[in-house]
């Protein structure tokens, strides 16, 4: 390896970067831009359930009932009907998501301490979200019936009997934001490096440069080199971009070691830069990279990573592919060195893994890739 | 010493052969063209000689070194510019040269640059962006980029076609002072022009050499005789006398035409009259020089008829 010759890639590279006008984009506006959509957009918390009230009984009683419901934040009464035909309309119409039916004489049995039904019916396509407004009535429905037994008998405690008191730690609040935002910045950094080197290098398959480069002295590790070390560069300028707005834009502190941070972003590189390195060695132009990298290694990274999905909901054989997906430890390396605080003595192991898939994937590329020129 | 000497080289991509056991040896500060239709195995050629394509077999020699075995000595000693003039169009000049000065490890690169600059005349625009440069200054800022380790073998792979008929005549007035400098010239061209200014010519055809001679000695080949003749009606004419059995071969040129005979002295008075018969009207006609175009031509006809 000759260092004047490195000297005058990376150089060569970063005038290139400069007078690159989709660069300074690509490094500023896309991780405020994919923070903003994912961080915000997909969300998913469920608020403001539409639901359809049949009340059949109006009474005191039933418009309370109704209240503890409308009170939550969760639920906004969209419709009112009398016929209990009708929300069959509003569900079908998808005008109301949940559906609340309140049978005559609900009031006067709660006054007279009898035991009522009400029924819920849920739209169970969106499975999802139903799961989750499904908990949420349960609970309101509960913490009513709990009143109604505190009204009779004063203290519930003195019944007997276990109750549960829930807290989440890391997320009190439990907003999905939280959870995202961290993910978001390890998606970025996958998409940016993976594809910024794939297509500077079939850029100069193109133009016909690397064949102009092959009739030098050059050496093919040397070419390697000085295409990734620019980019690595710019890989850890783009994570500081979006860790400075993760922690300003969005108030999410990085409660663990920014070093043990960018140790996990820079084994990672090997792993992304690797795969970038590689794409270039099966497309012919710039368009087919970004294809390649979208279809092969975007796509299969974002789902069975855990990024949207967790991992222990996906089918056994998904979840052994999973293990094999570099992303997914550095993933849970990063949410738990944002979140939580973790350190190395709970991360090795996805440290290891990171290591020595990033090693594998960036020799096996510049095998291929060498190969491919000589 | 020799420049280069290839021996029985074949290389075929697929079904096609692109070169099929050629040989060839050029000696030291000549200006050697490969000339040849699209698809006759020049490029190809010239990429084997620079170690970019691999031979399936037959050997390579550049400058007594073995192109496949001692490619690191033969890349340091050479330079190639490629059809497309590749450079990086989002460098200026300066960076263009500084870039290519360094990977070949040129030391105080300065001095030569400001050379090369000044020799292809490109210095004004020194500070200006490849892309934003006319074809006829990429290919000279090409050349330089080329030249600036001061390579004793430059391969040149069409570096003519593209470029508007000045800058054609600017360049090949670079490349003359060139050779004088000692430099040794190897180029692929599909103009026959051209071909005629180099010291020695080699005319392919589907992979192989029909011939290797100097321009003069080529047109001692040629079988026959060419004829001008100044007359009416170019375009009737022309239909006219493609069919006739004596005329061997027939081209068009505003108020000429340039027709190929077996013997000007036996063929051209029954030509003159059957031109004649048909009202077409003669002013003027003499023999001409063959041109490189009409040996080729003439040479493609033997081998087609054999």
């Amino acid at each position: 390896m000759n260092m004047l010759r490195l000297q005058a890639l990376v150089r060569k590279e970063f005038q290139q970067f400069i007078k690159d006008k989709r660069l300074l984009p690509i490094i500023f506006v896309l991780p405020i831009l994919q923070l903003t959509f994912l961080g915000f957009a997909a969300s998913l918390d469920v608020k403001n359930i539409v639901f359809v009230l049949a009340d059949m009984d109006k009474s005191s009683e039933s418009r309370e009932f109704i209240r503890s419901f409308t009170n939550s934040g969760y639920f906004t009464m969209g419709y009112t009907t009398e016929d209990y035909n009708t929300v069959r309309t509003y569900l079908d119409n998808s005008q109301a998501t949940m559906a609340v039916i309140i049978p005559p004489q609900f009031g006067a049995k709660v006054l007279r301490r009898e035991s009522v039904d009400v029924q819920v019916i849920f739209d169970g396509s969106e499975g999802n979200s139903t799961a989750i407004a499904s908990g949420y009535a349960m609970q309101i429905i509960n913490r009513y019936s709990q009143e109604v037994l505190t009204e009779i008998v004063g203290d519930v405690r003195r019944l007997g009997g276990v109750t549960t008191e829930t807290r989440a730690w890391y997320n009190p609040t439990l907003v999905s934001r939280v959870f995202m935002v961290p993910g978001v910045l390890v998606l970025i950094l996958l998409i940016t490096t993976t594809n910024l080197t794939a297509m500077a290098i079939v850029k100069e398959k193109e133009i016909g440069t690397l064949e102009q480069l092959l009739v030098t002295p050059l050496r093919p590790i040397e070419l390697i080199v000085g295409k990734l070390i620019p980019f690595t560069i710019i890989g850890l300028i783009i994570v500081t971009v979006a860790l400075l707005v993760m922690v300003f834009g969005f108030g999410i502190p990085v409660r663990g070691s920014l070093l043990l941070l960018y140790a996990f972003n820079g084994a990672f590189l090997m792993t992304s830069l690797g795969l970038g390195l590689f794409v270039s060695t099966i497309s012919k132009t710039q368009q087919q990279a970004m294809m390649v990298g979208m279809f092969f290694v975007m796509m299969p990274m974002m789902y069975i990573s855990g990024f949207v999905f967790p991992v222990e909901n996906m089918p056994v054989a998904l979840q052994w592919v999973s293990h094999a997906i570099p992303m997914k430890y550095y993933l849970v390396a990063i949410r738990s060195i944002i979140l939580k605080g973790a350190g190395l003595s709970e991360l090795w192991f996805e440290g290891v893994m990171l290591v020595v898939m990033g090693i594998a994937v960036l020799a096996a590329s510049v095998l291929r890739f060498r190969e491919k020129i000589d | 010493m020799q420049a280069l000497s290839i021996s029985t080289v074949s290389k075929t991509f697929g079904t096609i052969t692109a070169v099929d056991a050629l040989s060839l040896t050029v000696e030291r500060g000549e200006m050697f063209a490969l000339v040849g239709p699209d698809g006759s195995g020049k490029t190809t050629t010239i990429r084997m000689l620079c170690g970019i394509v691999k031979p399936d077999s037959g050997t390579v020699t550049v400058l007594d070194y073995d192109v496949q075995k001692q490619k690191e000595e033969v890349k340091r000693r050479i330079g190639y510019l490629s059809q497309r003039f590749s450079l990086y169009g989002d460098l200026t000049i300066d960076e263009n040269i500084e870039f290519f000065a360094e990977i070949h490890k040129v030391r105080g690169y300065k001095q030569r640059r400001d050379e090369l600059l000044e020799f292809t005349r490109l210095t004004p625009f020194r500070d200006r962006l490849a892309d934003k440069l006319s074809g006829g200054m990429k290919q000279k800022l090409a050349l330089a980029c080329t030249l600036i380790h001061t390579p004793d073998i430059i391969f040149l792979d069409e570096p003519t076609t593209g470029v508007d008929p000045v800058s054609r005549r600017d360049f090949w007035k670079v490349l003359s002072a060139l050779l004088k400098t000692g430099i040794t010239i190897i180029m692929t061209t599909p103009y026959l022009d051209e071909a005629e200014r180099c010291s020695r010519v080699a005319l392919m055809n589907d992979g192989k050499i029909l011939l290797t001679d100097t321009p003069a000695g080529l047109k001692q080949h040629m079988n026959g005789e060419v004829v001008e003749i100044v007359c009416s009606d170019i375009r009737r004419s022309f239909a006219l006398l493609k069919p006739n059995p004596s005329v061997l071969e027939v081209q068009a040129f505003g108020d000429r035409l340039n027709i190929v005979v077996r013997s000007a002295a036996a063929d051209v008075p029954g030509i003159l009259s059957f031109l004649a018969s048909n009202s077409v009207e003669v002013s003027d006609w003499r023999t001409v020089r063959p041109s490189l175009e009409n040996v080729f031509i003439s040479l493609l006809t033997d081998r087609r008829e054999a």
